[in-house]
């Protein structure tokens, strides 16, 4: 944070910016109060930090049209009702744009469906467990109605006055009346998913655009942005993929590579704040989530006969594996930790960085209240830090990407240790594989002191 | 808490498109890619290494052109010295049977002469010899148309052939 601070210091000293601070606090003075007191009503008083910063770093079943709040790009809802059948309609149908006293704002509805005879209703849950899913909702029945006056009478108990909006497990809110809800099986595609294809498709476009390009132009090389992408391949595959599994690269270089280029394009696509952006991918756990499941697999399915035996049976003093496993424990440990960390490194960097840039953004309108100068100041201030962070998580895009993509290749070339190479290294030390030992751990302790910094600036 | 519980939807489509892209580039993307990149760089070595054999081969070619420059040059150096010889001996050889020839035909020459010269000597004397007789002739006939004198020489032969 210490470099953060002197930065900051040097922008204020800085002679233009101190005048355009100025300038900024002299425009917002002139502005016609009305405009402040209006907007500083009730409504910006309660400014929902958090639900404003959870909206943009979850998910949403519409995609908001860049500039405007009340309008949505729909995108098709797939559900599960309780009954098993499949439903499909589209997100548009389960909001409505009303207005209150001039202040628009898309208000959930009930989406009702008749098929067969039977009425399917489905609702985004605001006041439930299951807040901003899509739950279908069932009118209480008499069991219904005794089992939520239970519920509703226990929390009584703990002092809760307003009976109206008590989220109560297995109901939900709607309307000012409770109904039974269930949570279906929901394949929506959501904002994520949708961002998801698109960060395939720009997957595709570079690979296949490149390959055209060797298909027209043969072994002449490629420029500009072909150039670079061609540029980025060979650094993954030749320095980081082959430096890591040698003679094995063939066999895992095609799912490295896509780990590798699929995690950029999400992560830099991410940081477009409008539409074919602004999903805050990687920063979502489910989607790190597969990737590490991903190289769990890999790593695991393809691991040799003396990865397991290294696990289940080490070379260490009989005591600390014999009467009890304690080794064997450690490693088997040692299996899940390590994608685990991958998920989590990944997961974090990115919501991280999505985070402090929203932060640093709401910072304009939390401190709003203090008047117009104080709005000033920290807009530029905001507005400068913001910047920054975006180019920040510009080049943690790449490290995290590289990252992952290094570490899945550092664990599947540990999977792959054979018989003869591991003897070799211990009965005769040999050389060479004790400098590639060497060379594998530099280049890990050197990529985790890289992360280190850039999680220091955060 | 939401952030940290993994949405089922979200992670079966991210499962599919994941498989699917990984799926359709490990078949059709990334094996062209990295063997065209393999390629260029065999090329590009190839092309290294092929400068480099030619320009040795240049090096050597010129090498050997001065080589065989300085060769010719000694050749022709050789040559220009041994046909100054030839030259020289061919003269010699021509004046010395010039000379001989020469000599021959001067001795031949000589025997001719001396031949001539003898005949000619022996023609002489013999001339000389008929005109003495001629002469002594006549000298008898004058000194011995007298009586006298032809006495006196018989006497005289006479006590010549005496004293003998």
């Amino acid at each position: 944070m210490s470099n953060l601070d002197i930065q900051s210091l040097r922008a204020h000293r800085c002679s233009p910016l101190r005048l355009l601070t100025a300038l900024f606090m002299v425009v917002a003075m002139m502005l016609p109060s009305s405009a402040f007191a209006s907007e500083g009503g009730e409504k910006e008083k309660s400014l929902d930090v958090k639900g404003i910063m959870f909206e943009h770093l979850g998910d949403a079943y519409g995609w908001e049209v860049p500039f405007s709040h009340t309008s949505r790009i729909p995108l098709p809802v797939i559900v599960r009702a309780e009954d098993h059948s499949w439903h499909s309609f589209s997100s548009a149908d389960l909001t409505e744009l009303t207005e209150h006293d001039g202040h628009k704002a898309l208000e959930p509805v009930v989406k009702t469906i008749d098929r067969d005879g039977k009425t399917y209703s489905f609702l985004i849950a605001h006041v439930s467990t299951h807040k901003d899913k899509v739950v279908q909702i069932f009118p209480l029945s008499e069991a219904d109605q005794k089992d939520l006056d239970a519920k509703l009478a226990e929390v009584r108990k703990t002092g809760a006055e307003d009976l109206g909006a008590q989220v109560i497990d297995g109901y939900v809110y709607y309307d000012g009346q409770y109904y039974r809800e269930y949570r279906p099986l929901d394949l929506s595609i959501t904002k994520n998913v949708a961002a998801l294809f698109i960060a395939v498709v720009l997957v595709l476009l570079m690979v296949f655009g490149l390959v055209r390009y060797y298909r027209r132009n043969g072994l002449r090389a490629p420029r500009k942005g072909m150039g670079f992408f061609e540029m980025l391949v060979g650094f993954v595959y030749y320095d980081t993929i082959k430096a890591a599994l040698g003679a094995k690269t063939p066999k895992f270089a095609p799912y490295l590579l896509t780990v590798f280029f699929f995690i950029l394009v999400m992560n830099l696509v991410g940081l477009i704040v409008i539409f074919p952006g602004g999903a805050n991918l990687t920063g979502n756990i489910a989607v790190t989530l597969v990737l590490a499941l991903c190289t769990f697999v890999v790593t695991n399915i393809f691991g040799t006969k003396h990865y397991w035996k290294e696990i289940f049976w080490p070379d260490v003093p009989m005591f600390l594996k014999c009467p009890l496993p304690i080794m064997q424990l450690i490693e088997v440990f040692g299996i899940f930790t390590k994608p685990a960390a991958l998920c989590v490194r990944l997961f974090a960097n990115m919501m991280g960085g999505h985070m402090i840039v929203i932060t640093l953004t709401m910072l304009i309108f939390i401190l709003g209240a203090f008047g117009a100068a104080v709005v000033g100041t920290t807009t530029v201030v905001s507005v400068l830090f913001t910047i920054f962070m975006l180019l920040l998580d510009v080049l943690v895009s790449f490290i995290q990407a590289y990252v992952f993509t290094l570490l899945s290749a550092l664990f599947i070339s540990m999977a792959q240790v054979s018989e003869e190479e591991h003897h070799a290294k211990e009965d005769k030390g040999d050389a060479a594989l004790e400098k590639r030992d060497l060379e594998q751990l530099h280049a890990q302790k050197e990529v985790l002191a890289k992360e280190a910094a850039s999680v220091d600036f955060k | 808490m939401e952030l940290f519980t993994p949405d089922f939807g979200l992670v079966f489509w991210m499962f599919v498109a994941f498989i699917l892209l990984f799926l359709v580039l490990a078949k059709w993307g990334w094996p062209v890619i990295v063997k065209m990149m393999d390629q260029r760089a065999n090329t590009i070595d190839q092309g290294v290494e092929d400068a480099r054999k030619a320009k040795e081969q240049l090096d050597n070619a010129r090498a050997e052109a001065q080589k065989y420059v300085k060769e010719a040059q000694a050749r022709q150096a050789d040559m220009l010295r041994e046909a100054a010889k030839m030259k020289t001996d061919i003269i010699e050889e021509a004046r010395r049977e010039a000379q001989n020839a020469a000599k021959k035909e001067m001795d031949n020459a000589k025997v001719a002469i001396e031949q001539a010269r003898k005949e000619a000597e022996l023609q002489f004397r013999n001339e000389v010899g008929r005109f003495s007789i001629d002469i002594a002739e006549k000298m008898m006939r004058e000194r011995m148309s007298s009586d006298k004198a032809q006495t006196e020489l018989v006497n005289k032969l006479l006590d010549e052939i005496e004293k003998n």
